[in-house]
């Protein structure tokens, strides 16, 4: 069985923290992630028993931690099985799980070591029930992590990848099977260069893919609206300190200032935008740009308008180019007399009131990031797992590519290539779900004119 | 009308599917009838008279190495052979044959007729009877009764058949013979979902309006590959076949009449095939091509007919002698049969357990274009299988379940049966996920040791096939040991071939692994190599030089198999299964998979169902054993 890791023990601010890892390579993963004191060797180590020793990640000393070995038949799930119990820091224990992670262990899924114990023998019966529930949960995290996956911009770039693929497939396709139709040949170097491109892409994207985020960032979040209509004293309110410089002269926020908020239990990573207005200041331009870049590229958008003044031209140049999905139009300052009604903002399904210079009105936000994200049902783990998943996927593709690019070189013959090509394709289109016999048929059929 | 005879065995249809069902069903022990609407129709080509193709020719392939008759029937009566996509490697090479249309029929009407245990009976069936959920035997048009124990349907486009040309729509079946009318109706009334698709087919033309100097010729393979393992005769090309294309002017023509056409007029409702559009629709969905190719090829030796592939139509017929003629070669052609789009009725293939028996009705079996499919080898692959299992169950043997990295068959029936179709499904390479193993020139390593276990294929063959496997291994081994020592000669032909060249001793297995050498190219420098036939230095090649590729398509169908061998029993409640989310839970007793393997195919059913069902079974199993234990 593949090896799985994860934090067994509840997530907070406990005394101490256990990371098990189960599967057949668990000791020599944790052979990578943990150096025992003395002279001692993960390898060699009896089953139940125990070291002390630190995790050590890049180089660098994690914590010092005891490792615990089994061995398979005689641990809970019945395999090779290494717990490492560290100090128990959210911090600390999120960089143990990393390391473990990082050296070829790959994220259980809830409810998985239940499920490996109980196919293994070790559960009884009557714990059945039990297993069940966990793998319940399970899959609707991976449902929910799947629906995470899909909004992610690591995704769509997998995406670009998998669609080249794709053509690349279908046009081999179409040729092989309609080898008599007027269908141009699929040229070697056209293939080398749609693979070798896909490899550099994926490369890429895992170069830049840091596993860290999820955990410091929680949802990229940007505060956007006209000069002075309170931005930065929205996010300090967010942040329940002043972190924006605020004062009364518009475009005092130049460039984005980032920040995380704990709201209603979510991570938000907050951006404060240079104001979004036409100007004339070189400097503040490129604030201005930049924010506009951040509208796109973020999870959420915190629109703030002054609810005190009328929409300005300004204002509904930045209305229209908000993606409504996932924008809450904040309406400011609702201590003076409004003269903004939600009315003025069609299509826009969360429109709240707050005053941010009084901080009332948190709850008004901490309501409409409920119905945005369903906080209750947003769990960390399922962001991660969505990460994982997809950086597993594009590890796979790429060794396969690789392999396909080795096979092209040295003269294979073209089904052989193909297989290759056909594997990295499957991982990458696991991510939606699709085969790719189906999805290479489909395209054939759709892009290229064949038949009797 | 009384019951005038009993059947083990009864086949509606004998057309590529009823016909290998029949003729299994009967060499397996079953007494059978062959029911026809017309004895002259026996394994009719109504539409192109080939044999093969890409994909299609691996599914001869395995029907002969299973012990069906296509291959051999195909062998007999060919006129001009092709190997295709040669150079783009084995798991894509196909053998494609030009068939006399007149002469495959006479073939299997002969070998039908001379089978023990089979009877060939001209009449429509008009009814399935049923004895409960048990499919009980037959009544024609005329009445009578014939009982039998199993019933395959395989009624091809006859079942309500109606034909299209631009306005004008009459019930037929193919080629002008009588549809069947009624049998449809105590099918839905036995509860089966009937769809209707559509199919067409071009014009065939007279020769003597053809002017063959403006075509380009396309000539056979000097070297034959037969499609039968059991063909050993030297096969030689009689005809040749032209290429033809379309102009701006036919798509003109074809422009400017479109709203003759019932498919655009709206009158077809039924959905045809994707991969087989008609001329009008290559023109309407590709706009921008300039030209589309066709193909003129012979209908037989006795007959002046030619076929035009890529030429498929239902606009009338006006508009089709007006069209063919703007193309270069044709331009004074005589249009002898028209083309014609085809409606028929057919089955929901998720309604069959991958044995093609019907999962709701006893002993009831579907195959060929019934199933959803399109194509003579489809169907005659679907009709072995569904002869196998009716003699199967009939005898209470273990039926016959090919899976996915068994053979393109089993993938065939996998995909029909586990996420069905919704245009005809014609079989693809690329719908393999396992191409490399499932080669055309292995389908006996992989189908004929099942074959003989079942009883298809004869004593002598799997005697052949055996010494066949001896020499091969024999040859690996040898081929595995021989040391080729480095020598002028040797370097010059490496050179020659374009790879470097050794300067210590190495394999032999070692150098027929390079693209650029071949086991017969280096048998000057293998001084002790022995004589073999050519089937047997093909497997040597392939197994050596693929070896890698094969070990990693192996990888996979282990993993596959794991699945597969996880059976589920076919009565389960998934309502009952807690866990089981309610989209899989409403495929799953839908499709009602024999696999979790099956089960984890299944489109809506995810990998934490698949972890649920695995965790049922389990508790199952124990439960069975605490049972047994008291």
């Amino acid at each position: 069985m593949s090896t799985i890791c994860a934090i067994s023990t509840p997530q907070g601010a406990g005394g101490i923290s256990v990371i098990r890892i189960s599967g057949d390579d668990a000791i020599s993963v944790a052979e990578r992630v943990f150096v025992p004191f003395g002279n001692k060797k993960v390898a060699e180590m009896a089953g139940h028993t125990c070291v002390y020793g630190r995790v050590v990640h890049n180089g660098k000393t994690v914590d010092d931690a005891l490792l615990t070995v089994f061995l398979a038949p005689k641990s809970y799930t019945g395999e090779n099985t290494a717990e490492i119990s560290c100090h128990g820091g959210i911090y600390v224990t999120k960089q143990v799980l990393r390391a473990c992670l990082e050296n070829g262990a790959q994220l259980a899924c809830a409810g998985e070591f239940t499920k490996r114990a109980f196919l293994n023998g070790k559960l009884s019966l009557t714990q059945a029930e039990s297993v069940i529930e966990t793998i319940t949960a399970s899959g609707e995290q991976s449902l929910k992590s799947a629906n995470l996956t899909r909004e992610g911009r690591l995704f769509e770039r997998i995406k670009s990848v998998s669609d080249g693929l794709v053509t690349l497939l279908s046009g081999l396709a179409a040729w092989n099977d309609y080898p008599d139709e007027d269908i141009p040949a699929v040229e070697q170097s056209a293939i080398k260069n749609t693979l070798e491109s896909s490899v550099s892409a994926l490369s890429e994207i895992l170069k830049n893919y840091d596993r860290g985020r999820i955990f410091r960032h929680g949802i990229d979040t940007a505060i956007v609206g006209k000069p002075n209509v309170g931005k930065s004293t929205l996010m300090n309110m967010l942040l329940g300190y002043n972190r924006s410089i605020v004062t009364d002269i518009a475009g005092t926020t130049r460039d984005i200032v980032e920040e995380s908020a704990n709201i209603g239990g979510v991570t938000l990573r907050l951006s404060d935008t240079a104001g979004i207005h036409s100007t004339g200041d070189e400097v503040e331009s490129i604030g201005v740009q930049l924010a506009k870049n951040k509208l796109y590229g973020c999870d959420l958008v915190l629109a703030v308008f002054d609810s005190a003044s009328p929409l300005t031209d300004d204002d509904r140049e930045l209305i229209s180019s908000l993606p409504q999905g996932k924008t809450v139009i904040v309406l400011n300052k609702s201590d003076l007399s409004p003269v903004l009604s939600a009315d003025e903002f069609e299509g826009f399904s969360h429109i709240v009131e707050i005053s941010a210079k009084n901080s009332l009105g948190m709850s008004n936000i901490e309501n409409a990031l409920e119905d945005i994200f369903r906080l209750h049902s947003f769990d960390e783990n399922a962001v991660i797992f969505a990460n994982e998943r997809q950086k597993a996927c594009a590890e796979s593709a790429l060794s396969f590519l690789t392999q396909a690019i080795g096979a092209l070189e040295l003269g294979e013959t073209l089904d052989a290539v193909t297989i290759m090509i056909d594997k990295a394709c499957d991982y990458l289109l696991e991510l939606t779900g699709e085969k790719v016999t189906e999805t290479v048929v489909d395209k054939v059929f759709a892009s290229f004119c064949v038949g009797k | 009308m009384p019951e005038i005879e009993n059947f083990d065995v009864a086949v509606i249809g004998a057309g590529h599917a009823g016909c290998e069902a029949a003729l299994a069903a009967a060499r397996l022990g079953m007494k059978t009838a062959l029911f026809t609407i017309s004895l002259d129709c026996i394994a009719n080509m109504p539409c192109n008279p080939s044999i093969g193709g890409t994909a299609k020719g691996h599914l001869v392939r395995e029907i002969d190495a299973l012990g069906g008759e296509m291959g051999k029937a195909a062998d007999a009566t060919f006129l001009q052979s092709r190997m295709l996509n040669l150079g783009r490697g084995p798991a894509v090479h196909s053998i494609r044959v030009q068939s006399d249309r007149v002469k495959y029929h006479t073939y299997m009407k002969k070998t039908v007729e001379a089978q023990e245990n089979l009877y060939l009976k001209q009449a429509e069936v008009t009814a399935v009877l049923f004895d409960g959920n048990k499919a009980s035997g037959v009544r024609t048009k005329l009445g009578t009764i014939y009982s039998a124990k199993a019933v395959i349907v395989s009624t091809g486009t006859y079942l309500n058949g109606e034909v299209h040309v631009g306005t004008v729509s009459y019930p037929s079946g193919p080629d002008a013979v009588s549809p069947a009318t009624e049998l449809t109706k105590s099918l839905v009334d036995a509860g089966i979902a009937i769809r209707r698709f559509k199919t067409g087919t071009p014009a065939r033309v007279h020769r003597r309006s053809i002017d063959f100097d403006k075509l380009e010729r396309q000539d056979g393979d000097e070297n034959i590959v037969p499609l039968s393992f059991s063909t050993d005769r030297k096969l030689e090309n009689t005809v040749s076949c032209y290429v033809a294309y379309t102009n701006e002017e036919t798509h003109r023509v074809i422009l400017d009449n479109i709203d003759k056409s019932p498919i655009y007029s709206g009158r077809i409702h039924a959905i045809g095939p994707r991969y087989c559009p008609s001329i009008e629709d290559k023109i309407m969905r590709f706009r921008d091509r300039e030209r589309h190719q066709l193909f003129i090829e012979p209908m037989g030796t006795d007959t002046d007919e030619f076929y035009l592939q890529g030429m498929s139509s239902s606009l009338p017929e006006d508009v089709q002698l007006k069209f063919l003629r703007t193309i270069k070669g044709l331009e004074r052609v005589e249009i002898m049969r028209n083309a014609y789009a085809i409606e028929y009725d057919c089955c929901d293939p998720t309604e069959l357990l991958p044995t093609l028996e019907f999962k709701k009705i006893d002993g009831l079996f579907g195959a060929g274009q019934f199933n959803g499919t399109s194509g003579y080898e489809e169907a005659a692959a679907q009709g072995l299988v569904a002869g196998i299992n009716a003699a199967l169950k009939l005898k209470g043997r273990q039926q016959l379940l090919l899976d996915r990295a068994s053979s393109y068959i089993g993938t065939l029936i996998d995909d029909l049966t586990t996420k069905g179709c919704s245009d005809p499904y014609r079989m693809l390479t690329s719908r393999s996920e396992y191409r490399l193993l499932l080669r055309q020139d292995n389908a006996d390593i992989r189908l004929t040791p099942i074959g003989y276990e079942i009883g298809l294929v004869p004593r002598e063959t799997f005697d052949k096939f055996c010494e066949k496997q001896r020499l091969v291994k024999q040859e690996i081994e040898r081929v595995r040991a021989v040391n080729v020592p480095p020598s002028e000669e040797l370097a010059e032909y490496f050179e020659q071939m374009g790879t470097e060249k050794i300067t210590t001793g190495a394999k032999l297995a070692q150098l027929i692994k390079r693209p650029q050498l071949t086991y017969d190219g280096l048998k000057p420098f293998d001084k002790d190599r022995p004589e073999l036939p050519f089937a047997v230095r093909e497997q040597v090649e392939l197994q050596i030089k693929y070896e890698g590729y094969i070990a990693i398509q192996l990888e996979q169908v282990e993993a596959m198999r794991k699945l597969e061998v996880k059976k589920l029993p076919p009565d389960i409640d998934y309502t009952q299964i807690k866990g089981l989310r309610l989209e899989a839970i409403e495929k799953l007793a839908k499709i009602r998979p024999l696999s979790v393997g099956q089960a984890s195919r299944i489109s809506g059913v995810n990998p934490a169902d698949v972890g649920v069902l695995l965790v049922w079974l389990e508790q199952n199993r124990r439960r069975e054993a605490g049972k047994s234990d008291d």
